[in-house]
């Protein structure tokens, strides 16, 4: 028997640090990592609720399913994220995030 | 002996653990051998058969050999990648064979308590997306080892490997959709169940007619082990020796165990999903010898025999088969296996909502 | 038992993400996600989410963190440099994560009562499959949602290729990339 509320506050700490770690990063690719982080921990949250509704009725698993779609966005999101980095690097020769400022001057 | 249930449990399958372990290494070890004996005997030659008779001990003179051989650590190598990406091959290969069922459904029972299955490790309901999951965490230990090489060539049999387990992983998925829905299971008993009521003519191969499935699940699981004619990784001619190039001793070992006991898996899978697991080829048509020892032995015996078939055929391909060219391999499995398994899928779904 | 295996794991997944965070190569960096998705994928299925637990190994760790460090590898990214970043980051940003965190913190341990708990019992043999009321209500109320996302997927893959293929300048050099997404670099004679 573990209390919900543990997992939800494993996912507030993993959410956390994913946010931190979006803002302390200079890698566009680590930085992008932490989003997948971010949506992980968010993930967690949703299947913790899902598993607290199936207490209610077995056939509730909106959460999962929410999860479920949330997995697929964020398969084609790093496809599409990975082909923008990539052509990023061809032309700017870095990852570094501070170096691509080009709208900014 | 007045255990409690969770820590029977506990032993037994640690025991089970064990003997599983034990004849996974030792198959994989003999499997060596019948790989050089089989080639030799290809090429009009003995093969090994010097040590021990026939060569019998052959596997463990080459065990002692890796062992003793100086274990290199080249200056540019990024270190616990290096160390860790063996072990994560060779784990991944290894543990997938815990979900496998080798026989029958058959619980013994400990001073009344709950039943514990004998002839697998863990009955588990989502058994073969376990067993997908598992193989496509294995990518890991040959992207990095080719990576923390620092060598250009590991490096380029690496980023090899890697799209091109990538790319076939879909159309190994893709082509076992088809048996799911027949079985309306991930059970991996479940599924062998399914195919066990008319022998032979049940399985899905045959009754279910699921013979494009079955090859299109035979190349991609060639391309996933990496065996020729999909080898490129490894391939000698242009890469030196692929993503193992920096690698000595023991961790060269390990690669090379990985490999075996991924085609074992390989093997196990395609026993359990087209030719019906520890089933007998005649079902129930022929009496039953042994009684109860015998009803829980001969089916073992069944899936070990199909399993020997599946390795002796992965060999025969390596020896008889050319390489592919790289572009070649990507548009063969993205040009032709992955379509032919969709069209699969939905002949199959169009002839089952025909039939329900 | 069921306490052990949540602590066991959650302390992994803590552990692989403050990693995440504290390396410098992009590689490590990446190989820590990895280890905090599996762990993640252990705790789904201990909340009795065996499909999500397998998606999320066969999905994120298999095929979207190997994308990650594929690219990784491709572009052959080295430590990354210490450069001070936006300073409205440092000054709204750290005080505000940690805000977030001890307000959701607070607000779940004052609810934990409501929450309630996990119960492993039956889910981890096969006493319940969830898979089938999953695609049930997949297949037949959320229909429309799912073929979209199939259709979004088509998308990011036709986008992925159109993005990562290199322009051909047809006066200085032809390049093509090969199968394995290496750029061949030739030039005209």
């Amino acid at each position: 028997m573990v209390p919900i509320s543990y997992y939800l506050i494993l996912a507030a700490v993993l959410f956390s640090i994913g946010v931190l770690s979006f803002l302390l990063k200079r890698n566009v690719v680590t930085v992008f990592m932490s989003i997948e982080l971010m949506l992980n921990a968010v993930n967690l949250t949703f299947v913790a609720f899902a598993h607290r509704w199936q207490a209610v009725s077995p056939q509730a698993v909106s959460g999962q399913i929410f999860v479920f779609f949330v997995m697929v966005v964020a398969a084609a999101e790093a496809a599409v994220g990975l082909a923008i980095i990539i052509s990023i690097f061809r032309t700017r020769q870095t990852l570094n995030i501070d170096q691509i400022n080009l709208m900014k001057n | 002996m007045n255990l409690s249930p969770f820590l029977t449990f506990f032993l037994l399958t640690v025991v089970k653990i064990v003997i599983v372990l034990v004849i996974t290494l030792t198959s994989v070890a003999y499997t060596v051998l019948l790989e050089r004996k089989v080639a030799g005997r290809m090429q009009n030659r003995w093969g090994p058969s010097r040590v021990g008779p026939f060569g019998l001990l052959q596997p463990l003179a080459d065990g002692i050999k890796l062992f003793l051989k100086e274990d290199l650590m080249p200056l540019a190598i990024q270190k616990p990648l290096f160390v860790i990406a063996p072990i994560i091959a060779l784990s991944c290969a290894l543990v997938s064979i815990a979900v496998v069922p080798f026989g029958p459904l058959t619980e013994v029972h400990v001073h009344g308590q709950p039943g514990f299955d004998l002839f697998d490790i863990s009955n588990i309901n989502i058994g073969l997306l376990v067993i997908l999951g598992i193989t496509s965490i294995g990518v890991y230990g040959i992207a990095l080892s080719g990576w923390s090489s620092n060598n250009k060539f590991a490096l380029l049999g690496s980023l090899r490997a890697t799209s091109q387990m990538i790319s076939y992983e879909l159309a190994l998925g893709l082509s076992l959709v088809g048996i799911v829905l027949r079985a309306g299971s991930l059970n991996l008993r479940t599924i062998v169940a399914s195919q066990s009521a008319h022998g032979a003519l049940s399985w899905n191969i045959l009754g279910g007619f699921q013979i494009v499935a079955f090859v299109v699940y035979l190349i991609s699981a060639f391309a996933e082990a990496n065996r020729t004619p999909f080898d490129l990784p490894e391939a000698e001619s242009e890469l030196v020796a692929g993503y193992h190039t920096e690698y000595s001793s023991m961790k060269f070992a390990m690669f090379f165990m990985a490999e075996y006991a991924n085609m074992i898996t390989i093997s196990c899978v395609a026993t359990l999903l087209f030719f019906g697991g520890a089933s007998s080829p005649w079902g129930n048509a022929l009496p039953n010898i042994g009684g109860a020892i015998g009803a829980a032995i001969f089916p073992v015996l069944w899936f070990v025999l199909k399993v020997f078939c599946f390795l002796f055929l992965f060999i025969w391909v390596r020896w008889t088969i050319p390489r592919f060219r790289y572009d070649q391999l990507m548009a063969f499995g993205w040009k032709v296996l992955m379509p032919i398994a969709i069209v699969n899928i939905l002949v199959t779904a169009l002839v089952m909502s025909v039939r329900s | 038992m069921q306490l052990a295996l949540f602590i066991i794991f959650a302390a992994l997944a803590v552990a692989g993400a403050l990693n995440f965070l504290l390396q410098r190569h992009p590689i490590n960096s990446a190989l820590s996600l990895v280890v905090v998705m599996l762990s993640l994928a252990v705790l789904y299925w201990s909340l009795g989410a065996e499909f999500l637990a397998a998606a999320q190994v066969i999905v994120y760790s298999g095929a979207v963190m190997v994308l990650f460090v594929f690219v990784v590898m491709l572009l052959n990214a080295g430590e990354e440099e210490r450069t001070t970043g936006s300073r409205a980051a440092y000054f709204a940003g750290i005080p505000g994560a940690a805000a977030v965190f001890c307000l959701l913190s607070f607000v779940f341990l004052s609810e934990s009562k409501t929450l309630g708990s996990s119960n492993l019992g039956g889910y981890l043999n096969d006493g319940t499959v969830n898979i089938v009321e999953i695609s049930k209500i997949l297949f037949t109320r959320l229909l429309l949602p799912f073929e979209v996302t199939s259709i979004l997927i088509l998308v990011a893959i036709l986008g992925a290729v159109v993005l990562a293929r290199k322009e051909p300048d047809p006066k200085v050099v032809t390049s093509s990339t090969d199968a394995a997404g290496v750029i061949v670099i030739k030039e005209k004679v």
